[in-house]
């Protein structure tokens, strides 16, 4: 197996479109697991953790930047972050454990495509959108279209996510990111639910979109949520009905993490208390 | 040995173990930490199937792999002797074990080892392994208890015909064994008996999960000597279990104890040592080898699941009047479960008129079960503790109060058979219902439970040798590996006798070779019985010195005293420290060591309470611990630090084993968990902190009044957890482990129930 650690972007582009079926590294805290069960044995390794524009978070006109390469510590160490998006920092903040968001980047939790990723749900209901370079160029989709089914993605031989662009905050916005693990760390979600909202003057939700996770062979965008959130002050009955609408968009398996039932009532739990610790963050902000 | 009570210096205090630095630091020496020049690698290669038959193994294409040096497979042991090895509370048989280590003509469980392969590197090993070809005949499997019992169960083998029935069933079924311990008539308890609740509980089989996972350097020389490297809970149990494997005299076979990282009584058996040997002497190089989590997981034994069965009278004063238990426990692929222990201690912290207890021991299609902590005790107590507390609740009675009213104290009959000398069950109950965490408010979907436990400790066989060297210090050496904080209490105990500073002793754990038999570091016995041994060795060191120094004055021994790490001239003024006789040992009969070899009986009871707070979130199922106190008669702490850490140490594993911890097995058989992430132990972040409260009811029959500490502390937390979400939530949960689905399960059915 070859290991390589380039210091551009074009360079590790180069290098994943010569060598076939080659891997990105960047934290590794999913790659060398499945090195070392085996379950992963590629011709080639390409450590991306070199690449400066991979490393950085940047803010913008338009937003935050977040190079692929960040790990979860810097992102939940970045205090304007962290104002603006609460719902990604903390996603981010989940994962593994303190030792581990020292390694897991958000490319690598994003692009290893587990449905039960934590950072994903939250990326979605942030409306973040992934820019991608590969041999052709540069392109941007949204991180809802990066995953295709555990373990898949819609990235072509030789592209590679470079940064997640979280869009500029309006006034009173906030986000939020539950997961239910039956441990406190260290675990995977059974069900995961990111909430992102807006709201008007006088406290009604104005925007809202929500992602859940862990439910289906990919994260979901719940399409019903804005019909259901919007124009409400996220009320009681409210919340019941985002709940019902979670479950009923799950489309869970029984494994040993959780049965179907099961996980269907937690993703309603988590979206709705997310909603709720959204809409209170948004009545608080800015 | 007696306890005397005695003015304490060193005895009760916390000083810095001997051995902290070096694991702090990652200098420890665990068992992958050796290598040998010329060493091979060793891997296993195990059954995919739950139940099958072995129609053929073909290792050609393996051997013929450039690089690999050895092939084994179940055709090259020779199956020992039929014999027992006693290793603590377990006894290993040997033709059982010789099965276990590599399946001859049946595989009983994913995971069971059918070949074996050395070579250069640890990948050509794995390679070789897929060159391998085994036919295999699957059977239908059995894993669950009640399933096994059955007449049209699976067979597991076709030779065991349930012992401890008159007559002799004609037909072999898979209950290898039923104990049965009763006295008095509980028909007539129960006909008496104002109140009287039978419930039924089942639980899975749960892993030790110690941190360091199996690990052997073997050296198998020409000339038949050999050497062996490896962590575990007893040197000489792996020397005797492998020279028994390899045919070998006991002289030919050394083995040099690894630092270790767990055992939890999981380390008093062999899996990899004897493959290891076997490798090295077909090969003749050394051989390594060391298993993957999952191979500890799919193939090491873990603790019975099972299913049990208690029923209960009182009357209204909250006497118990009687109790009937049935224990159905999970042997896993051989027989020899701790469903014994299940039997005799479930309800020996009372003192109960009529009992009828009776244990099955059921072999299934998992790895053999092995001793875990308490072996088997947890199991009995979460189905006896859990319907105490609903009895207390019939009665209306405190539930501390109700277990004080029928303790077992000293004088009362045991349920296994002797008379209990003193005993801390009172005293932990009594501490525990003054303590502020029992009277503290619990807020909405929070409860409470309390429960208590036992565990019965052992003696056994120990030596100790005490070195005095020429500077006053002191090497004690020692055969029992430390796997709780043994070094410093032993060195503790040493230096109290000496009355010197605990830091001047270096205690030692050495190889097989360097000191007499040990019995494995096990059944709580270290401190106690090692303990004894290092307390009569240091006294014969001590006497020893005294004589010297009588030599050195030229007076009658009976003249010289010991005080302070001296000798003192009695009828004088006159003394010598251990370095001023050290310094003259050579002029006055040659060096000084003290020696003690024993067999210790008399090692007391431990007793212990528990109260744990949860909070449920009735919408998710998931329960937390808020808070937890744990109350545990030691006799004496001698390091009370790590008193502490075994009484919180036990409360972790136990609430592991009630919240999330199961072996989760697909349609096959085969283990779904095979790896701490979905083989769910709590982590840091799961537990408050948990406090100890240290009991100190004396063992007459220890010089300092020590009883193990160990084990007691994972017996009470299954119930004591389930009683407190039923306090939180007025719903019993009977089937563990108590897991957010099945808690959310439990509280949507009792939701429907009320309508």
């Amino acid at each position: 197996m070859q290991y390589q650690s380039p210091a551009s972007i074009e360079e590790a582009v180069a290098a994943l479109a010569s060598i076939g079926g080659a891997r990105v590294l960047a934290g590794g805290t999913d790659l060398l697991v499945q090195l070392r069960s085996g379950t992963a044995s590629p011709a080639a390794v390409i450590d991306v953790k070199n690449i400066a524009a991979l490393r950085a978070i940047t803010e913008t006109a338009d937003g935050f930047r977040i190079g692929a390469a960040v790990c979860g510590a810097e992102i939940t160490d970045h205090a304007a972050l962290v104002a603006a998006w609460p719902g990604v920092a903390e996603a981010a903040g989940l994962i593994g454990s303190t030792q581990v968001q020292g390694r897991a980047s958000l490319g690598g939790n994003v692009c290893n495509a587990s449905p039960a990723a934590d950072t994903t749900p939250a990326l979605i209901a942030a409306r973040a959108v992934a820019e991608i370079v590969g041999p052709n160029g540069r392109r941007s989709i949204p991180v809802e279209q990066i995953a295709t089914g555990p373990g898949k993605t819609s990235l072509a031989e030789g592209e590679i996510v470079v940064s997640f662009l979280l869009p500029r905050r309006p006034a009173r916005s906030a986000d939020a990111y539950l997961r239910l693990i039956p441990r406190t760390e260290m675990d995977i979600a059974v069900a995961g639910a990111g909430v992102n909202l807006t709201l008007d003057a006088d406290g009604t939700i104005a925007d809202a979109r929500v992602g859940i996770g862990a439910v289906a062979p990919t994260a979901l965008v719940l399409d019903a949520a804005p019909g259901i959130l919007v124009g409400t002050k996220c009320d009681e009955a409210t919340l019941a009905k985002l709940a019902e609408a979670a479950g009923a968009a799950a489309r869970p398996i029984d494994d040993k993490r959780g049965t179907v039932d099961y996980r269907r009532k937690v993703v309603g739990v988590l979206a709705k208390r997310a909603a709720l610790i959204a809409y209170e963050r948004a009545k608080g902000a800015r | 040995m007696t306890y005397e009570p005695k003015n304490l210096r060193v005895v009760g205090t916390r000083p810095i173990r001997h051995d902290g630095a070096d694991k702090v630091t990652g200098r420890a020496n665990y068992a992958s930490d050796f290598t040998l020049p010329g060493m091979l690698w060793g891997r296993v290669l195990r059954s995919p199937h739950a139940h099958a038959k072995v129609i053929s193994i073909n290792t050609d294409k393996a051997i013929a792999l450039p690089g690999v040096k050895a092939v084994i497979t179940g055709a090259d042991l020779v199956l020992p002797d039929a014999g027992i090895t006693q290793a603590g509370e377990s006894a290993i048989n040997t033709q059982h074990l010789a099965k276990n280590l590599l399946a001859r003509d049946k595989v009983f469980y994913d995971g069971h080892p059918v070949a074996a392969v050395a070579a250069i590197s640890d990948a050509i090993a794995q390679q070789a392994l897929g060159l391998i070809e085994v036919e295999y005949e699957v059977l239908p499997h059995v894993i669950d208890v009640d399933d096994a019992v059955k007449d049209d169960a699976p067979l597991l083998h076709d030779d065991i015909f349930t012992e401890g029935v008159e007559p002799r069933p004609e037909k072999p079924s898979n209950i290898a064994k039923r104990i049965v311990v009763a006295k008095g008539d509980v028909a007539k308890g129960f006909a008496e008996a104002d109140f009287v609740i039978e419930r039924t509980y089942t639980s899975k089989p749960v892993h030790q999960g110690y941190i360091e996972p199996q690990g052997v350097v073997a050296n198998y020389a020409e000339d038949g000597q050999a050497m062996v490297w490896c962590s575990s809970q007893g040197q000489f149990l792996i020397r005797d279990l492998c020279a028994n494997m390899l045919g070998l005299e006991t002289s030919s076979l050394k083995v040099i104890p690894a630092e270790i990282g767990g055992g939890f009584g999981g380390k008093t058996t062999v899996y990899l040592e004897p493959l290891a040997l076997m490798l090295s002497k077909a090969s003749g190089r050394p051989v390594k080898m060391a298993m993957t989590r999952g191979e500890v997981l799919r193939a090491t034994g873990p603790t019975s699941g099972g299913s049990y069965t208690t029923k209960i009278g009182a009357m209204k004063d909250g006497t118990i009047v009687a109790a009937e238990v049935v224990l159905k426990f999970q042997a896993g692929a051989f027989p020899g479960s701790p469903v014994g222990a299940a039997v005799m201690f479930c309800s020996a912290p009372y003192d109960i008129p009529n009992l009828s207890i009776t244990g099955y021991d059921v072999v299934v299609n998992l790895p053999k079960i092995h001793a875990y902590r308490a072996p088997g005790a947890p199991n009995g107590a979460f189905a006896f503790e859990t319907v105490l507390d609903e009895l207390a609740r019939e009665l209306k009675m405190d539930p501390i109060d109700f277990r004080a009213k029928n303790s077992a104290v000293e004088g009362s009959k045991s349920p296994y058979g002797p008379t209990h000398g003193p005993l801390g069950g009172i005293e932990c109950l009594s501490s525990a219902k003054n303590h502020p965490h029992y009277k503290a408010n619990l807020g909405p979907n929070q409860g409470r439970g309390v429960a208590s436990g036992f565990w019965i400790n052992i003696g056994g066989q120990s030596a100790a040798t005490v070195v005095v060297n020429r500077d006053g210090t002191i090497a004690l050496v020692e055969g029992c590996p430390d796997i709780g904080g043994t070094r410093a209490s032993l060195a503790m105990m040493c230096a109290e006798v000496l009355g010197i500073a605990a830091e001047k002793v270096r205690p030692s754990i050495v190889d097989t070779t360097a000191i007499a038999f040990n019995d494995v570091t096990g059944g709580s016995r270290v401190t106690f019985a090692t303990g004894i041994a290092v307390v009569q060795a240091t006294e014969d060191a001590v006497r020893q010195m005294r004589e010297r120094a009588a030599k050195m004055w030229d007076i009658d021994v009976e003249q010289v005293g010991w005080r302070d790490g001296a000798a003192q001239e009695l009828n004088g003024n006159r003394s010598l420290t251990i370095a001023q006789i050290a310094q003259k040992a050579a002029k006055t009969g040659g060096q000084i060591m003290g020696h003690a070899s024993i067999n210790a009986s008399g090692a007391g009871p431990s007793l212990t309470t528990h109260l744990c707070d949860v909070e449920v979130d009735r919408e998710t199922g998931k329960v937390t611990i808020l808070r937890y106190t744990t109350f545990q008669d030691a006799g004496k702490a001698v390091h009370p630090s790590y008193v502490e850490g075994q009484m919180q140490g036990g409360a972790a594993q136990g609430i592991g084993w009630a919240l999330n911890e199961e072996y989760i097995h697909d349609a096959q058989g085969r283990l779904e968990n095979p790896g701490f992430l979905d083989y769910r132990m709590p982590v840091a972040s799961d537990l408050p902190m948990i406090d100890a409260v240290i009991i100190e009811v004396p063992n007459p029959n220890h010089p300092f009044g020590v009883r193990g500490v160990g084990e007691a502390p994972i017996v009470p937390p299954l119930a004591a957890i389930a009683n407190a979400i039923y306090d939180a939530t007025g719903v019993r949960m009977r089937d563990l482990p108590f897991s957010p689905p099945k808690v959310l399960a439990a509280l949507e059915a009792a939701e429907k129930a009320k309508g």
